[in-house]
């Protein structure tokens, strides 16, 4: 190849020394600003004490685990996907169901509401993110008017859209996440860094901003940039796969929820993590995340092998 | 709970398939189990119990389970502590002697530990052969204690039709397993026999209860090769198990990959990066701001829709008239009244009356072709450029040279980020100038005062800062009135909670800043929380009863 011309000198040896020793100067470098803990500086606002959580609705109608769900901007419709391959809308609040469709595959992973409340996306290990336009036209087959928007070569394991009807984002087990067109199904922008399966993502929650999160099993979290493609910060201090990452509703930070137990939270401008939540009796993995709007309290899913909708957690003050 | 992140800990664990997320999880239960039996450690009671003929060997209290895990793993609630032996009895590492369902109770129950060989962590993924021989060996045994329960013996039926023509095989091997069973002692054999039938509890779970060996399908691939038999049945017929694709070979790092590391790192090292202090300060501040927006802990205005079943508080939000609450919240941050439908509304038509509307127009259009179709991207640029930026344009707006120059190269290339240097200018020129002005107006102080008659000689601004005062101490003062239920101490507040809200003229004149229950009013911080008040935040903060 043309450049091994240029470098003949290094070897691969020597790069990964050179690797190695940048990341202890990085290393350093930060640790020279860590000037006190999150948690020290916490103290001063009123904890959220013992928290106890009601169910408030229990949606029944998936037949098998129901391994993800998305909020509609009305704050009361959901879509929801089940490993029987169901993808279900339901207005949470009268638990009515509203549509309702069959995948051809099983394992439907991943599902994501439209902005406008007009569509839903959904796949999984057909390694496809299809978009399904939501009519009450009672005569409409709502699996006849589906398209098919991106194709990875593994299966989806996340999808959000956009603030636009127009865009996804998807993230998949070969290891990349995607930006598409809806309309053309085109690619837009590629992601590539992850060492292996992408299995979330979080889109920050800027009006301006670009960019957006995604976690995998290489347990690194990658901040990318939406424009150019390029990851702007990394982040590798979990232990095993990282199931679910979040912005901090300012959008400077973001938790993680991962299998070695601990949650994570990591600062953007302080490029580190700043706070680890973990118990000693928590052994099983997190497998998802999210804040409360004021960003006081991270609410924690594990264990989550239930067939019902249902909240069932345990939450860890954000201190 | 929250601990510090002083020491970014070297991630790598040799043994891939031992950092598989499920040995994770197997290891920490061997690690609590081997604790549990070392006595000399202050492991659980276990102990030969005496019963009517017999004796039962090796038997635990759930109790003592119980206590002996809120000791060692530091657990305060027993549900809590019930919940992790019931979550590791799931799994197969201690189960009921005389239930199939594998839970643990808060109770004299007994309770038996898994033999290693059973261990999940073994990965076992055991044939319907495999049970077949199991419940075939079981009918052989004459023994009350063997009887199989009615799921166990559909099972049985099912099989022996599934298996019709080896079952002669089946039949041999489980003669050979009693022959085996029978030479062991007694007391071995009763401990054996419930392993065993542990083991088929998890792994052939009573109809109901969850199956936990059913894997999560997207880490599949990292398991080691599964055990197929516990009695050492082979058979070449076995089918590949479908969900076990050989793990991908790892990619080899090149020195390519290696060039982007360095690179990365090198820009990483260059990165401006603020102290811990500034950060947490940034993060804290933003949930002090916020967290009277929150619904997870301030009660929402007029009710939580969730709680009360009734969606007033939905179609305020909806309606074109904003709360004073969400009127306050666009004076946070520019991003907050971008945000909101109404704000910008509000903004845009203070911009009109300064004529300078423009630049708001042109951001929202720029927003506006980002979530176009691709097919719709050009002519929408070139719309844009008509509009905003070409000479002569009708909405004309005020870029730098520099700006312009970038602006105009791009429209040639006419791309959804043609215009992302200009708005980004704008958005800043906005931010620093007509935001700013905008909150001062009139038009936005009438928003937050609910059209209150103007205020008197002193600045608009002072009165501002002493009303947004005054209705965050009515908020925390209104809290409190719920944390003690006579609210006797604050009089004021008790002719205010009788459901009006927080915004009527009255709400503001009755509070006293100063007379709130010990609150230091220091710079807008919350008081730190008294024992009591945590638990009558425990009781009263939140409408919820406890689940089961």
């Amino acid at each position: 190849m043309a450049t091994d011309g240029l470098h003949e000198n290094e070897t691969l040896a020597s790069l990964k020394s050179e690797a190695e020793s940048l990341k202890g100067k990085l290393e350093e470098e930060r640790a020279k600003l860590h000037d006190v803990e999150l948690h020290q500086v916490a103290e001063r606002v009123e904890a959220l004490g013992q928290f106890v959580m009601k169910t408030r609705r229990t949606l029944k109608g998936h037949g098998n685990k129901v391994l993800c769900m998305d909020w509609c901007k009305d704050k009361r419709r959901i879509v929801s996907s089940s490993q029987d391959g169901k993808v279900i809308v339901w207005d949470s609040f009268t638990t009515n169901k509203e549509h309702a469709v069959t995948m051809p595959c099983t394992w439907v992973m991943a599902c994501a509401y439209a902005p406008s409340g007009c569509a839903i996306a959904c796949g999984g290990l057909d390694n496809k993110c299809s978009v399904y336009p939501l009519t009450f036209d009672k005569n409409e087959n709502m699996a006849a008017k589906k398209k098919s928007v991106a194709m990875h070569t593994n299966y989806l394991s996340a999808c959000s859209f956009t603030n636009s009807d127009m865009q996804i984002l998807t993230a998949s087990g070969d290891g990349t996440c995607a930006l598409w067109d809806v309309e053309s199904g085109q690619l837009l922008q590629s992601f590539h860094g992850h060492g292996a399966d992408v299995l979330c993502l979080d889109l920050a929650p800027s009006e301006t901003g670009n960019t957006f999160v995604s976690g995998g099993c290489d347990k690194k979290a990658m901040v990318w940039d939406m424009r150019s493609g390029q990851c702007v910060q990394a982040f590798e201090t979990h232990e095993s796969d990282i199931n679910s990452v979040r912005y901090y509703p300012s959008g400077d930070a973001f938790a993680s929820g991962s299998d070695d137990a601990t949650c994570r939270l990591y600062d953007l401008r302080a490029d580190r993590e700043v706070a680890i939540y973990s118990k000693e009796s928590i052994i099983f993995g997190a497998s998802s995340v999210d804040f409360s709007l004021s960003g006081l309290g991270l609410i924690v899913f594990s264990e989550s092998t239930h067939r019902y909708l249902r909240i069932e957690s345990e939450i860890v003050p954000c201190n | 709970m929250a601990q510090g992140s002083g020491d970014q800990r070297a991630v790598g664990i040799a043994d891939p398939e031992e950092s598989s997320p499920n040995m994770i999880v197997y290891r920490k239960i061997e690690d609590i189990i081997t604790k549990m039996q070392d006595d000399k450690t202050g492991g659980v009671p276990i102990r030969t119990v005496k019963s009517f003929l017999s004796k039962i060997p090796s038997v635990v209290t759930g109790t003592d389970i119980v206590q002996w895990l809120m000791k060692n793993l530091s657990i305060e609630d027993p549900v809590e502590a019930i919940h992790v032996g019931s979550l590791i009895a799931a799994q197969g590492y201690v189960f009921p002697i005389s239930d199939h369902v594998l839970t643990v109770k808060d109770d004299g129950t007994f309770y038996r530990f898994q033999a290693p060989y059973f261990w999940p962590s073994n990965c076992w993924e055991p044939e319907n052969t495999d049970y077949a021989i199991y419940l075939c060996k079981r009918t052989m045994q004459n023994k009350a204690r063997l009887e199989l329960a009615d799921y166990e013996a559909e099972n049985l039926a099912r099989l022996q039709r599934a298996f019709a023509r080896k079952w002669e095989f089946i039949f041999m091997q489980a003669e050979a397993q009693v022959k085996i069973d029978r030479k062991k002692d007694k007391t071995e054999r009763k401990i054996l026999d419930s392993q065993e039938r542990a083991f088929w509890d998890v792994h052939r779970p009573v109809p109901g209860c969850v199956n936990t060996t059913e894997m999560d399908i997207r880490k599949c691939r990292r398991l080691k090769n599964p055990q197929k038999s516990v009695y050492g049945v082979t058979e070449e017929s076995q089918s590949q198990s479908p969900v076990h694709i050989p793990s991908q070979p790892i990619r080899k790092t090149t020195k390519e990959d290696v060039r982007k590391q360095i690179t990365f790192l090198n820009a990483q090292i260059d990165r401006h990066c603020l102290k811990m202090s500034k950060v947490a300060e940034s993060l804290i501040a933003y949930t002090e701001q916020y967290v009277e927006y929150d619904p997870l802990i301030t009660p929402a205005e007029p009710s939580n829709p969730w709680v009360s079943d009734d969606i007033a508080l939905w179609d305020i939000e909806m309606s074109k008239e904003p709360s004073q609450q969400r009127v306050k919240r666009w004076g946070f941050s520019f991003d907050e009244i971008l945000k909101d439908q109404v704000g910008r509304d509000q903004f845009l038509r203070f911009l009109e009356s300064e004529f300078s509307s423009e630049n708001l127009r042109f951001w929202l259009a720029v927003q506006d072709l980002k979530k176009q179709p691709l097919q719709d991207v050009a002519k929408r640029v070139e719309e844009i450029w008509q509009e905003f930026l070409a000479p002569g344009a009708p909405s004309a707006i005020n870029l730098d040279s520099h700006s312009y120059e970038i602006t105009s190269q791009n429209v040639k290339d006419g791309g959804r980020y043609t215009f992302e240097d200009a708005q980004e200018h704008i958005y800043k020129l906005m931010k620093s100038d007509s935001y700013a002005r905008f909150l001062r107006s009139n038009a936005y102080q009438d928003l937050l005062l609910a059209k209150k008659k103007p205020e008197s000689e002193q600045g608009r601004r002072t009165s501002l800062e002493k009303f947004t005062r005054s209705v965050c101490c009515w908020r925390r003062v209104r809290m409190a009135a719920a944390f003690h239920p006579r609210g006797g101490f604050l009089p004021a507040v008790g002719k205010v909670s009788g459901g009006q809200a927080p915004h009527r003229p009255d709400a503001v004149l009755l509070t006293v800043p100063t007379a709130g229950p010990g609150d230091e009013d220091h710079a807008g911080r919350r008081r730190r929380s008294t024992s009591t008040d945590r638990v009558s935040l425990r009781g009263d903060l939140v409408t919820v009863k406890e689940k089961e």
